[in-house]
């Protein structure tokens, strides 16, 4: 199983969309660590510059309906590749949630009040979270402040993730 | 309980329930394309793993870029082609009888009434207006697929749209299903299959059913599902006919993946149609809706008729019978991309092409590329396409780029005035 922590950037939209993830012009690269350089290459977001904001970062936390539109796996190798491997949302398109634990990767739910105390509380200031997948825990720190948030993983996502991820499950099992 | 038509196609292929909220479901179809196929095929090869679990149930297609633009996408045809000569896969459609893969798998009959079917793209939902359920998906999945003819999936949870109305004129498919976007939101499908149902579909025919639930994606809905009736057997009737004494007596077989009358939805939308009017999109979200009347006016630089949205015949036909005897405006390029050979000749046939050309359109071969700014029409920062597509994300055409959504006929017309126009004005 990977592990699920680090730095977390906080990006303050709902609706991110895969081609902003990274767009389509990339997606003629067939080996994923080619596309560390264009993640978030689109993003619309105001202030955000790609090279300077993405560095240093492990974990992403964000709105609604995160990983939206294409079916594009590239979008969570180009977050892996850039070593984000844990995206926290309100909530997550259906193919990119399903892509990120058949990559076993972490695409964790919270409610929407607990996203927003997350932006309220922490967007402004240097924050580390590490998901614990084992007791369902999300540890939250800051210099001065740590916190536990529990959160749910259905019984197959937590599978695919200790699996390492789909191939590997379905490999052993069909 | 009665079921809806998911739960139906559900039941019918599961192999295994993992865990209680997933079903393995024993696939009808992969379908492969040269975009997300390679990475696949060369995992498989990592692990030791190159096989397919039946070459005849793979279909595989290079259309995103096509022919190759460069080394890069000239490899992933080549990883494609080695792969389906390595694997006896015949239905293979390499450049020249290519065609954009959600109008050429179905017009090959690749697509069936109950069928389980994915494939490494979104617009994989398109599909499902032959009664089939036909979730887009990732590269991994896609590995699976290819490997196991499996794949996995939550219990279904179905929302029913019941278009009901007449359809005004110089309204279409595209209006009707942007105006449900508009309506239920970018997010307002996500984790459901959306049933169309109502006297409107009845009436549609498989190119309006196809647009229609190609873009239930962009509400988030795993696929779209229109219930297979005799329109569904004549389409597929030249494939069908060894099965069946004739096209009502298939229809009348399909009708085993109807839903029961007593099925439960999550939620129940009545749509009624003749409120709709022609509309087009604003900003980068597709739910951002508007009547074309309110946008008219807005200058425009290119314009794109095409992909699986709106590129087959119908589309065509409808964007010709605007510009017929007309010049497009001066200031506009406009690409018209016919998404398969077959549409193609047809549209040859029928002398669209010749109505395309005397107005000033380039006509390209069949491809993806301008829809998602990979090849043939990218757009240059502040540049605005008025578009049949079916994504106006930010950059999604080219970085900087700006696109508006819209019907083939609203195309058409913006072409000829240069800036997002209703097609009334050119009727007739």
């Amino acid at each position: 199983m990977k592990s699920f922590g680090g730095s977390v950037l906080f990006l303050n939209r709902p609706d991110i969309n895969t081609d902003e993830i990274i767009p389509a012009k990339y997606l003629t690269e067939i080996e994923r660590e080619a596309l560390k350089p264009y993640l978030f290459e689109d993003l619309n977001l105001d202030g955000f510059v790609p090279n300077r904001d993405i560095p240093g970062h492990e974990v992403i936390v964000s709105r609604a309906n995160f990983g939206c539109g294409s079916s594009r796996e590239h979008a969570p190798w180009a977050l892996e590749a850039n070593g984000i491997r844990l995206v926290i949302a309100e909530s997550f398109a259906r193919i990119f949630h399903q892509n990120m634990f058949n990559c076993g990767l972490l695409a964790v739910e919270l409610p929407a009040e607990a996203i927003e105390r997350l932006f309220k509380e922490y967007a402004h200031r240097a924050t580390v979270a590490a998901a614990d997948v084992a007791r369902s825990v999300l540890a939250v720190r800051t210099d001065d402040h740590a916190e536990e948030i529990p959160f749910t993983l259905a019984e197959f996502d937590r599978a695919l993730v200790e699996a390492g991820g789909w191939l590997e499950y379905a490999n052993a099992r069909y | 309980m009665g079921k809806t038509v998911a739960e139906k196609i559900f039941d019918t292929h599961v192999v295994d329930r993992p865990a209680q909220d997933v079903w393995i479901l024993r696939l009808d179809a992969v379908f492969c394309h040269e975009i997300t196929t390679p990475t696949a095929i060369l995992d498989l090869m990592r692990k030791g793993r190159d096989q397919v679990f039946d070459p005849s149930k793979i279909k595989a297609v290079i259309d995103h870029v096509t022919p190759a633009k460069d080394s890069n996408t000239a490899l992933q045809g080549k990883i494609l082609r080695d792969w389906v000569r390595r694997h006896q896969i015949t239905d293979f459609f390499d450049v020249g009888r290519n065609g954009v893969c959600h109008v050429l798998f179905p017009e090959q009959g690749f697509v069936r009434p109950g069928y389980a079917v994915i494939m490494g793209d979104s617009h994989t939902c398109t599909d499902g207006a032959f009664g089939a359920f036909t979730p887009g998906v990732g590269t991994t999945d896609l590995a699976v697929g290819i490997l196991k003819g499996v794949g996995a999936f939550r219990t279904p949870r179905t929302m029913k749209i019941t278009l009901v109305g007449r359809l005004r004129p110089g309204v279409f498919a595209k209006d009707v299903i942007l105006s449900i976007i508009g309506r239920i939101g970018m997010n307002g499908a996500t984790h459901r299959i959306v049933e169309f149902d109502g006297p409107v579909v009845a009436d549609m025919n498989m190119d309006a059913r196809m647009t229609l639930c190609n873009m239930t994606v962009e509400a988030g809905g795993t696929c779209g599902i229109c219930y297979p009736d005799k329109i569904t057997a004549d389409y597929l009737w030249e494939f069908i006919r060894g099965g069946y004494p004739d096209p009502a007596a298939a229809a009348a077989a399909f009708h085993q993946w109807w839903p029961d009358p007593d099925a439960v939805y999550e939620e129940v939308v009545v749509h009624d149609v003749s409120n709709v009017e022609p509309v087009t999109t604003f900003g980068w979200k597709p739910d951002n809706v508007k009547p074309v009347r309110a946008m008219q006016g807005t200058p425009i630089d290119q314009v794109f008729i095409g992909s699986c949205t709106n590129g087959r015949l119908d589309d065509l036909r409808s964007a010709a019978s605007v510009l017929r005897g007309r010049k497009i405006h001066p200031h506009v390029r406009a690409i018209v991309c016919p998404t398969t050979p077959k549409i193609y000749a047809q549209a040859l046939a029928e002398g669209l092409i010749q109505i395309f050309l005397d107005a000033g359109c380039c006509v390209t071969n069949s491809t993806c590329g301008p829809c998602l700014g990979m090849s043939t029409g990218v757009l240059a920062e502040g540049e605005v396409c008025a578009s049949t597509s079916n994504r106006n994300f930010n950059g999604r055409m080219g970085r900087g780029g700006m696109v508006h959504l819209m019907s083939p006929a609203t195309a058409a017309a913006s072409a000829l005035a240069g800036h997002i126009q209703n097609s009334e004005l050119f009727n007739g």
